[in-house]
């Protein structure tokens, strides 16, 4: 499965990985409802960290899209609203 | 639902609504063509511009640390010429400027971090770009368009996705280039101003003055001094020729010339 980690780029995750960064990503998803800043920088670095040592890199020619994508490592609680509420904000 | 999934599908969303809008998906191809060289330009443009920034930030440091080495030099200075409160000031102001520097350290190392992340995404979005050209090419020529639908679906969606996340990435670069802009504008302006030049001590501000009024002042001193010590053997000369000069013993002598004839002449009258 391909993960994009925004701003870092694509990672290609065998699937036997993808139930721990499941558990992972609930955490974020729990932050993110509860508005707690801290508990969603800690989930979020390690959702990361999780994608990035599960995954290997996608080479950066392959035009293959991402099936699951990740707010960059340093975003706020509100980046990542604005980036799920507002789609307006992707430029296309 | 996860976090990770909502952004995919935003992110796939787009890019499906850019290719609705060509009633012939292999004219979308050329259209997305322009716009990812577009964006090629722009992130090479915003890998330039936090170039700019971080040079700038470089040579204010480099300027303030210049300006903490003359206030060093100050302080010793006045030490030197026993003046422990020009010296006291002269390191406050020292301090001052430190934490200035250390403040733009920081800006300057994330200006360096995001132009590496700006560089690594320009590299890629080329290299997919590249990829993207060679695939439109054969898309053209070997597929019909109702063919081309999937295969263009396929192209299209990892590109979509560099050119959202480049995106987002050239504008937090702005936005912390802008941020430190004003800073770095702030400073420069002290720079001009004088202001900063003042509290270290370029050469026109009160520390200086004040040691250079010193320095002045003992220069006369000691100029005045070494006058004096050549002007007093010739003071001293000139004194014991007024006192003891060839003339006046002359004189008793003459009057005793004058006198004698006249001592003579009485005598002899």
């Amino acid at each position: 499965m391909i993960i994009r980690i925004m701003g870092e780029g694509q990672f290609d995750v065998p699937d036997d990985a993808v139930a721990t960064l499941n558990e992972l990503d609930s955490s974020v998803e729990r932050a993110v409802e509860a508005g707690d800043e801290a508990a969603f920088r800690g989930a979020l670095a390690s959702l990361i960290e999780g994608v990035r040592s599960a995954g290997a890199p996608v080479p950066a020619d392959s035009l293959s899209g991402s099936e699951l994508i990740l707010p960059h490592e340093e975003s706020t609680l509100d980046e990542v609203r604005a980036l799920l509420d507002d789609d307006g904000l992707i430029p296309g | 639902m996860s976090i990770m999934k909502r952004m995919g599908m935003i992110f796939r969303a787009k890019a499906n609504k850019a290719l609705d809008r060509a009633e012939d998906p292999r004219e979308t191809l050329d259209y997305s063509y322009q716009r990812q060289i577009e964006m090629l330009t722009k992130v090479r443009r915003g890998v330039a511009d936090v170039a700019t920034s971080r040079k700038r930030v470089e040579l204010q440091i480099s300027q303030l640390q210049a300006q903490m080495a003359k206030l060093t030099q100050q302080a010793e200075q006045a030490l030197t010429q026993k003046r422990e409160d020009l010296a006291r000031e002269a390191l406050t102001r020292k301090s001052g400027l430190q934490s200035q520097i250390t403040d733009l350290q920081t800006q300057h190392d994330q200006l360096q971090g995001e132009e590496e992340k700006l560089t690594v995404a320009s590299k890629r979005l080329e290299a997919k770009v590249e990829a993207f050209r060679t695939r439109k090419e054969t898309i053209k020529a070997t597929y019909t368009a109702a063919q081309a639908q999937t295969q263009i679906n396929e192209a299209f969606s990892g590109i979509s996705e560099e050119m959202g996340d480049v995106g987002m990435a050239i504008q937090r670069a702005e936005d912390k280039t802008q941020q430190m802009q004003a800073r770095a504008g702030a400073i420069d302006e002290l720079l001009a101003s004088g202001a900063l030049e003042d509290a270290s001590g370029s050469g026109t501000d009160d520390i200086s003055r004040e040691l250079q009024a010193m320095s002045t002042q003992s220069d006369v001193e000691s100029e005045l001094a070494a006058l004096k010590a050549k002007a007093d053997p010739e003071l001293a000369s000139s004194q014991t020729s007024g006192e003891l000069g060839a003339a006046q013993p002359a004189e008793p002598a003459a009057d005793a010339a004058e006198h004698a004839p006249q001592a003579e002449g009485e005598a002899q009258s």
